[in-house]
């Protein structure tokens, strides 16, 4: 649903590249494509509008008209100050105080804190070697304290023991005591989701904020939030000293304008992001990053470490080489469509691709299914016909589709496919390092 | 204290904050370009989608472009406005004869467990006989957290025998509570993100369980919404709605907050009905919708 704004600017840009010179009518163009692109990307108007003047100043001026791509300029111009704002430089958690360093955790209900909480006590247990301690004050939602128990069995970190019926300020003293008496290094206290309208529970936190005397005091917001953001920011950074942000469920598809209306608001460095719901899915926060998906512009930076975390190397280069030769059978295939896989499957490496997240909604959601089948199919063949698919008669096909459940059809598509690549490999092969870069792409498709 | 009030004291910082604006925008002024696209900013603060802020903005300018206008007009065309919109929708969960099946889905941490918890509840008071069955198998604690719950609500409990298999709980739970003689039973699942497919594909796998056993007609799939999200509550409703055969929606934490436009975007996009709104934390705080007064609260018109 979102159309990524480069795109959008470059359809702005096209006529004036003709023209070479920016008026005031155009940059205001560029503007309202800019204030439509972030409000879809959930960026809360007050925050906006601030920075729609900001973005103004820099881009009316000569830099734009020098500029030979005055879209692409206006592009980068925006994704500059978006940085600037949203932090130029990650700012680690700070834990510089007499252990135990307490960390408050603080947010909307269902923001994400327990599982937060979790999270950052297997990150500081396992990459910083930090005695962690857990703790729950949420003593209103039910079964709230029994689920931190259990989120710190599962990643075999201490829970401070539950006593029914404790208040939280009196768990607050009792954590500390705990945590100085066995010499904890860091104190985690998960509270309860409080509304930012609701005075008593903010009251409550503040008392246990006064108690504890946190090093850090993390808002947790949910990447998803919509136009409120600023308001719970507003709340939560009058009550209680904020000093980071991490936010949450950095995963869905939502571009995370919040985290833009968050940053602003409280001032607080975005600090963490929470990327799957998997004990381990905390990343550091990187600007650019952000800045890039609240543009649409996909986040190349990602793939490629998600690629490198997954891409067996020595598998990618005696691809690479076989490439090179010009061969590709179906083994070679197969391993393609298991490298895919283990990136998360087309859907999700095309979302980190600029001007690609619009087409994702156009991969029919079976895609994964897909890939599947095709694995099926290859494996339902037998060593020799994978080396040389031309031994694939009728008899043979019928055999390997009822190995792999599928008909007939669905071994031709295959076969078919693979034939393409393979003729696209032969072209690579035989074209010199010069004609690649010439041709390029161009070439291999049949140049038009 | 009534629902109503409740919402009203709810939904006041925001209703207070719309209803300010329109009154600082529009006393006694000419209703000319730069106010019109200042009221559009004022409702895409409240979290109408840009499309439908545009579309009323577009009626306004219509009909009343260049002509003076009072604060109350505007409030009265937008409160009438959104009415128009939200009435269709605004329709209580089916209840028919035999065992119903409300399987509750959504994001995590949108709501879905306490809102059965209050949906017992209400039902269970109108003599109802209700169960809750503990479909959540991935969530630490979620079983406990749905105990409590059915204790509360004085609700059958059925918790699954310890599987990781959400369809067998669903499976088991339905065909006990159809023994037990129950009328309405819902059905706990584990949050997940509409943009996981393998996690969307399990829920479609849970309601074909279902349809082994019972009929189509009697199974309800309802998404529940958190309020304070933004405009991926639109691509939420659009990949629920069809790998899950969304029935209807409901909308929690609507207290305290500037939301309730959400309401509206998603009634003019997708048309599904609202079930019920959560308006605060308390086992009461769960009713059913009602569009004329949720529209005139947004708008802060009394409807005495």
């Amino acid at each position: 649903m979102f159309t990524s704004l480069s795109q959008k600017l470059t359809g702005v840009f096209d006529g004036l590249r003709r023209r070479g010179t920016l008026s005031d009518a155009d940059v205001d163009t560029a503007l309202r494509e800019i204030r439509i692109a972030l409000l879809e990307a959930d960026v809360a108007l007050p925050v906006l509008k601030e920075f729609i003047a900001k973005v103004r100043e820099k881009a009316s001026g000569a830099a734009i008209v020098k500029s030979i791509q005055p879209g692409q300029m206006v592009v980068k111009i925006v994704s500059d100050a978006l940085v600037e704002l949203l932090g130029a430089e990650a700012v680690p958690l700070n834990l510089a105080a007499q252990p135990p360093a307490v960390i408050l955790m603080a947010g909307l209900q269902g923001s994400g804190k327990t599982t937060t909480s979790g999270k950052l006590a297997k990150y500081l247990t396992e990459r910083q070697r930090k005695k962690v301690l857990l703790a729950s004050l949420d003593i209103y939602r039910p079964a709230a304290q029994e689920q931190l128990r259990q989120v710190a069995a599962q990643i075999k970190v201490e829970c401070l023991p539950i006593i029914a019926g404790e208040k939280p300020e009196a768990i607050t003293r009792r954590a500390l005591d705990t945590a100085r008496l066995q010499a904890f290094d860091v104190l985690i206290l998960d509270t309860a989701g409080r509304l930012h309208i609701d005075e008593s529970l903010m009251a409550e936190i503040k008392a246990v904020h006064a108690l504890s005397n946190p090093v850090e005091t993390l808002l947790v917001a949910d990447a998803m939030t919509g136009q409120d953001a600023v308001n719970v920011a507003k709340a939560f950074r009058d009550a209680l000293p904020i000093t980071g942000i991490v936010l949450t469920r950095m995963d869905s598809d939502a571009r995370g304008g919040a985290a833009l209306s968050m940053r602003q608001v409280t001032g607080a460095p975005i600090k963490f992001l929470g990327v799957s719901e998997r004990p381990d899915g905390l990343e550091e926060f990187h600007p650019q990053r952000v800045a890039d998906r609240i543009l649409g512009m996909g986040d190349i930076v990602s793939l490629v470490e998600k690629a490198a975390a997954n891409i067996d190397q020595a598998e990618a280069e005696k691809m690479a080489a076989k490439m090179q030769k010009g061969q590709f059978d179906l083994d070679d295939l197969l391993s393609q469509l298991r490298q895919m896989k283990k990136m998360g499957g087309i859907s999700s490496m095309l979302s980190f691709l600029p001007g690609m997240s619009a087409m994702k909604d156009k991969i029919p959601g079976d895609a994964e299914l897909q890939f599947k089948r095709q694995e099926a199919i290859i494996l339902s063949m037998t060593p020799g016909e994978r080396r040389n698919p031309k031994l694939l008669q009728a008899s043979r096909k019928r055999r390997v589709a009822a190995g792999a459940g599928v008909d007939v059809p669905a071994v031709n598509r295959l076969l078919k496919q693979y034939e393409q690549m393979a003729d696209m490999m032969k072209k690579f092969g035989k074209m010199s390092k010069k004609d690649l870069m010439r041709g390029g792409m161009k070439g291999l498709f049949g140049g038009q | 204290m009534s629902f109503w009030t409740r919402l009203k004291d709810g939904l006041g910082k925001s209703a207070a904050k719309l209803s300010t604006g329109i009154t600082d925008l529009f006393t006694k002024r000419k209703l000319d370009a730069a106010a019109l696209e200042e009221f559009e900013e004022l409702l895409i603060t409240a979290d109408l989608s840009p499309r439908l802020a545009a579309k009323l903005t577009e009626k306004l300018r219509k009909t009343r472009f260049d002509t003076e206008v009072s604060d109350e007009e505007i409030k009265q065309f937008l409160a009438g406005e959104l009415t128009t919109l939200l009435t269709p929708v605004a329709t209580p969960l089916r209840l028919e004869a035999g065992l119903q099946i409300v399987l509750v889905v959504g994001v995590n941490g949108n709501g879905k467990t306490t809102s059965i918890g209050k949906l017992a509840h209400y039902y269970a008071g109108l003599g109802r006989s209700v169960g809750i069955a503990a479909g959540d198998t991935f969530r630490a604690a979620a079983v406990e957290q749905l105990a409590v719950w059915a204790t509360r609500a004085k609700a059958r409990f059925y918790p699954g025998d310890g599987t990781k298999d959400a369809a067998s709980v669903a499976f088991q739970s339905a065909e006990s509570a159809a023994r037990d003689g129950v009328d309405l039973l819902f059905i706990d699942t584990a949050g997940r993100l509409h943009n996981k497919e393998h996690l969307v594909a399990e829920l479609a796998k849970i309601r074909r369980v279902l349809l082994k056993s019972i009929p189509e007609a009697a199974i309800q799939t309802v998404l529940v919404l958190d309020a304070t999200t933004g405009l991926t509550a639109l691509s939420q409703v659009e990949v629920f709605k069809d790998a899950a055969q969304l029935t209807g929606l409901i909308v929690t934490k609507l207290d305290g907050t500037a939301k309730g436009g959400m309401v509206a975007a998603l009634a003019d996009a997708y048309g599904l009905p609202v079930h019920a709104v959560g308006v605060g934390e308390g086992i009461e705080d769960l009713q059913p919708f009602v569009a004329k007064d949720f529209a005139e609260r947004l708008c802060s018109i009394d409807a005495e």
